[in-house]
């Protein structure tokens, strides 16, 4: 294939290296250093998707963040990637592409008998059309839009990419390397001070590669590249270019996105695909330049018709002609320097100036390249269908509202400039109050919100001298202010053309009798007559308009359409447009990949995993894990065939018979010392603690000051002034982080510390009425008997020579002991544990057997304690002291907290003994009731009772204390299960707790 | 992101506290008779200030100290951290 568009010489490509690519399954060629899109332009290709409401076809408008059209489904290493700007991906060889939008193909779309159909499609059609008959939503209308909508498809596959975040800090910050950017990062660079320099494009230089100026006897661009290689060698600086800063949050920090490799054939190994920057800075220095505004007229959307600066882009970056018979249609000077180019390589275009009779340096010098300019002259209408074939042109008058005779003249594009609008985006999320500015049309940046400042085309700045002059003022300045030093650096002497002043006008009129679509937002089709029935029918606020027609709403947020929204807005309702105001720019600036937004936090990496030193035990021996807060616990230990139901079981009657060892390291544990210890805990839990004698453990319950449990546990004293407490695994740091305050805010007198050692000490626990002879085993030299270590009691020990904390507690209602010895001895202690319980017939147990244990023993747990429970809902009220005060107490005499007939917990029991209960059921009286069926109560925790052999659930139900012995429903809709059931004791097993004493 | 200078560390992003309410919140005494409306006042009563706001944050994954911040809750802007024990004029 030729590349037939594309120029001799010229250019910025790497012409030695030829690649090739796919677009729509056939194949071209392109040079290193092109965009998708340049490559298409230089063999011909302008037809690149179909519009997204009328299915229009649709070209390239832009050369790169401003595209509104040609985005494509991007196809790399085997990965495919919706949205993608064929404006910003770079070429790489092998690279493929498709249209998005079409369907069954660019060339041939159905969806493009919208267009014919576009009169049912107006403004507001989301709202109105679609609606009824309602069952045909999802039969006809979802899977219809859904097929013709929207702008490609996203991967279901797992992304195997890798993207990484960053935090950066700087003194300042500068988001964009044009002009403005490279001079502000040069004279603060020289001052010392930490600059990063981000510029979003692969090269760097901004307008300074496409304009025709001088700068210290150098071109623009050569000037630019020497700042950049001069700031690549400075250590104080990073200089970024692919990377976008796309919003500017508070406290000034922004997030920069980095493509590191996306144009690449593939990402190199160990590199990411993309890199999220956040980055905290002392200033920041925007410029972000400005984008080409459209000039709007009939059918403005046909493939051809692009901003006159992307024309010159492709030209003067790229080698690529757009056309050979170019039509330009500006209201400023920036059109004849699009034209002057396209001379320059001997193609002959027209001008259609809207004003009368300009003058200036640049339309001089067009004049005398003899180009054909034609003033007070507009376009009135495009044609041609996939491509512009020629163009209805006219003179107008001098109010703008009469159009001449309309000619017809050929030509194969249509090169538009409707004058700047400054890219004030990054400023307005900073929180600038922006300002109309009337010269330009357009809205500036006004009084600074944090540190930032903005320079040139992004502050309505055009000329390029007094651009730099203000940015290497204002790089020195604020530099100085930071590092004390002042270099300084001479301003550069600058050769540019003047331009005259631009003409106000924006939208031609349309002609007598024609009706011709005038779009605003070619991503989204939002067209003038769109605008106008919104406003017909009432919509008043732009917030409100651009709701309602979508304008301004699509993937490039309005960057070319929002101001002639605007002034479209303000001419009907005959306001200025200050009055009418901007829509709040919101962050990203540009989309940014989902991937590069969560980084590394995918999979497993989505939170932290912690194991506990017996890890590698429990894999050894066949454990299922199961997620436990961030902890992974054993669930069971599998055998052969068993499943969870199976070995769970088998797990619990051992505890029940024999005894088994559970891995209880992931409790939280958190160190209390100080003379005022047992004060603080009196105030912390609801029972009394200054009487616990040295030795001895004591089960606490702690309450949020509303009265609602927050955790319990044991708490133990060590020594005089030390106590160990204990915590559930899922509360440990919620209660540190409450003991914390009480201690720093609200009792600063008494004199604590507490420190979290949780990860400090492994813990098993050791249950069954076979482990006091398991015990003594263990610790031969020490008098584990009733009497030497009683219930509740505590002693240390010596493990085979290391040392260990013995405590006397039960949380599966068994006779039972737990063993904490420091982490590093933890896997040395399991293993001497099973070693030596070996003769006592030992199994370790897992969580779902410590559940049954605890649930038929009618012990709370998490899905009791589930932040809506006071301690009498959970059968704890004898553990609150009447005596003393403590966090919470007061809110226990809230009416609802001592009603009579105040939820309570009990235990349920199936009427046939075999069904099992789903957690969550709620109990209901009348199994037939008409819904909304009043609840009584819900099934909080469920198990096989290995005691009894058969289900048995825990509930926390109204008036549950005189329940004992109704029968009732479970009713699980989720399940579609209804279990007539009884409610008995929440106490099933060993009511009197006499196992735990023995 | 907040930026919050912590008294005990220096300047610290957001993400190293957590939240902890209004600072200008005193727990009644212990042992003190306390009517239905002060209890409430204390535990769930709130304003929801528009403007400066003093409150409290904890930096839990730094110094573990609670700290008082006074920040405007429109604009975030923060104009002064304080120590747990420091009085706020
Ligand atoms: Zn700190």
């Amino acid at each position: 294939m030729t590349q037939a568009f594309r120029i001799e010489n010229g250019g910025l490509i790497n012409r030695d290296k030829k690649l090739s690519f796919k677009f729509n399954g056939k194949t071209y060629l392109g040079y290193e250093g092109d965009t998708l899109a340049s490559a298409l332009l230089a063999n011909g290709v302008h037809l690149v998707g179909r519009s997204f409401k009328y299915h229009r076809p649709r070209g390239f408008f832009g050369a790169g963040v401003d595209e509104p059209y040609a985005v494509v489904q991007l196809y790399r290493n085997g990965e495919t990637e919706p949205n993608i700007k064929a404006t910003e991906q770079e070429l790489f060889e092998g690279l493929e592409a498709k249209s998005v939008n079409c369907w069954p193909s660019v060339n041939f779309d159905i969806g493009a008998i919208n267009n014919f159909l576009k009169i049912f499609l107006p403004a507001g059609f989301y709202y109105k059309t679609f609606m009824w008959p309602k069952s045909f939503w999802y039969r006809i209308y979802e899977p219809f839009i859904r097929k013709a909508a929207g702008l490609g498809v996203a991967s279901t596959k797992h992304d195997k990419e890798r993207y990484e975040h960053k935090y950066e800090y700087c003194d300042l910050l500068i988001a964009g390397s044009g002009p403005s950017g490279l001079a502000g990062a040069y004279a603060a660079a020289k001052n010392g001070a930490k600059v990063i320099l981000a510029e979003d494009k692969p090269r760097f230089g901004g307008s300074l590669l496409t304009s025709d100026v001088n700068i210290g006897n150098q071109s623009g661009k050569d000037w630019a590249e020497g700042i950049i290689a001069e700031l690549k060698t400075m250590p104080n600086v990073v200089v970024k270019n692919r990377s976008q800063i796309f919003g500017y949050y508070d406290h000034n920090m922004l997030v920069m996105s980095e493509k590191v490799s996306d144009h690449l054939p593939s990402t190199k190994k160990y590199h990411p695909n993309k890199r999220l920057w956040y980055i905290r800075a002392k200033e920041v220095l925007i410029s972000s330049g400005s984008i080409e505004r459209p000039i709007v007229f009939g059918n403005n959307d046909t493939p051809g018709v692009m901003l006159s600066s992307a024309a010159k882009e492709y030209l003067k970056v790229y080698g690529v002609l757009v056309g050979r018979k170019p039509l330009v249609f500006t209201n400023n000077d920036s059109g004849y320097e699009t034209a002057i180019e396209f001379k320059k390589h001997g193609v002959d275009p027209v001008v259609l100036d809207s004003r009368k009779n300009p003058e200036s340096e640049i339309i001089d010098e067009a004049k005398n390249l003899g180009i054909n300019i034609k003033n007070s002259y507009v376009v009135v209408a495009a044609q041609g269908y996939k491509k512009v074939k020629s163009a209805d042109i006219a003179s107008i008058s001098e109010d703008k509202k009469q159009l001449g005779k309309i000619e017809n003249i050929q030509c194969d594009c249509i090169c538009v400039s409707g004058f700047w609008t400054p890219t004030i985006h990054l400023a307005s999320q900073s929180g600038n109050k922006t300002k109309f500015k009337e010269e330009i049309d357009a809205f500036v940046p006004g009084q600074s919100k944090q540190n930032e400042i903005t320079l040139g085309a992004a502050n309505g700045v055009f000329s390029l001298e007094e651009t730099l002059k203000t940015s290497f003022t204002v790089g020195s300045e604020l530099s100085k202010k930071i590092t004390e030093n002042d270099n300084k650096i001479a301003i550069p002497n600058v050769v540019e053309k003047k331009s005259s002043q631009h003409d106000k006008f924006w939208c031609v009129p349309l002609p007598k009798g024609k009706n011709y679509k005038r779009f605003l937002d070619f991503q989204n089709d939002v067209a003038v007559s769109d605008v106008e029935i919104a406003l017909r029918e009432g919509y008043r606020s732009i917030e409100h308009v651009k709701r309602y027609t979508t304008l301004g709403m699509a993937t490039d947020q309005g960057k070319t359409s929002n101001l002639n929204g605007l002034q479209l807005v303000s001419e009907i309702e005959n306001k200025v447009v200050p009055a009418v105001g901007h829509t709040t720019f919101r962050p990203p600036y540009t989309p940014v990949s989902i991937g590069a937004i969560v980084g590394r936090e995918v999979g497993k990496h989505s939170k932290p995993t912690r194991k506990s030193p017996m890890h590698s035990w429990h894999e050894k021996n066949n454990a299922v894990f199961v997620d436990a807060g961030v902890w992974l616990r054993p669930r069971y230990y599998k055998r052969g065939n068993e499943n969870l139901f199976e070995a769970s079981k088998r797990e619990a009657k051992n505890v029940r018979t024999n005894v088994g060892v559970c891995d209880v390291t992931t409790l939280g544990k958190i160190d209390i010392k100080g003379p005022d210890a047992a004060e603080l805990l009196n105030r912390v839990y609801t029972n009394a603690w200054l009487k616990l004698p040295v030795g001895k453990a004591r089960y606490g319950v702690m309450l949020r000051e509303d009265g609602i449990v927050m955790d319990d546990g044991t708490t133990t004293r060590i020594s005089e002034n030390h106590y160990h407490m204990t915590t559930t695994t899922a509360q440990a740091a919620n209660v540190l982080s409450h003991l914390e305050y009480y201690l720093q805010l609200v009792w600063p007198e008494l004199n604590v510390n507490v420190v979290s050692t949780t990860e400090q000490w492994a813990g098993a626990a050791i249950a069954g009425p076979k482990s006091r002879d398991l015990l003594q085993k263990l610790f031969p030299n020490f008098d584990v008997s009733n009497e030497g270590l009683p219930f509740m009691g505590y002693m240390e020990g010596d493990l085979f020579g290391v040392k260990a904390r013995i405590f006397r507690i039960s949380f599966s209602g068994e006779l039972a002991y737990e063993v904490n010895v420091e982490s590093d001895y933890g896997n040395f202690m399991w293993e001497k544990i099973m070693e030596v319980g070996k003769e006592f017939n030992i199994q370790p147990y897992g969580t779902e057997a410590l559940s049954t244990l605890r649930i038929e023993m009618g012990h709370v747990a998490g899905s009791e304690l589930d932040g809506r429970t006071i301690p009498f809902d959970n059968a704890l009220e004898g553990l609150v002291s009447k005596k003393k005060d403590f966090i919470g107490k007061r809110s226990l005499q809230r009416s609802a907290f001592i009603a009579e007939d105040r939820q309570r917990i009990v235990g349920v029991v199936p009427l046939d003994k075999k069904t099992s209960i789903p957690e969550g059921s709620h109990l209901v009286k009348d199994d037939k009731a008409p819904l909304p069926n009043p609840k009584l109560g819900h099934i909080s925790a469920s198990c096989w009772s290995v005691e009894y052999d058969n289900p048995f659930s825990l509930a926390i139900l109204k008036d549950g204390k005189k329940m004992i012995g109704e029968k009732l429903f479970a009713m699980s809709p989720l399940k579609n299960k209804v279990i007539p059931v009884e409610i008995v004791s929440s106490h099933y097993v060993d009511p009197k707790g006499e196992r735990v004493r023995s | 992101m907040l930026y919050i200078n912590c008294p005990h560390c220096g300047m610290r992003s957001q993400n190293e506290f957590s939240y902890g309410g209004d600072a200008s919140v005193k727990r009644p005494e212990l042992n003190k008779e306390v009517s239905d409306q002060e209890w409430d006042n204390f535990v769930y009563n709130r304003k929801s200030l528009r403007g400066k706001h003093l409150e409290l944050w904890q930096h839990i994954s730094g110094c573990r100290q609670w700290i008082k911040v006074e920040r405007d809750t429109a604009t975030h802007e923060i104009f002064r951290t304080f120590k747990a024990d420091e009085e706020v004029a």
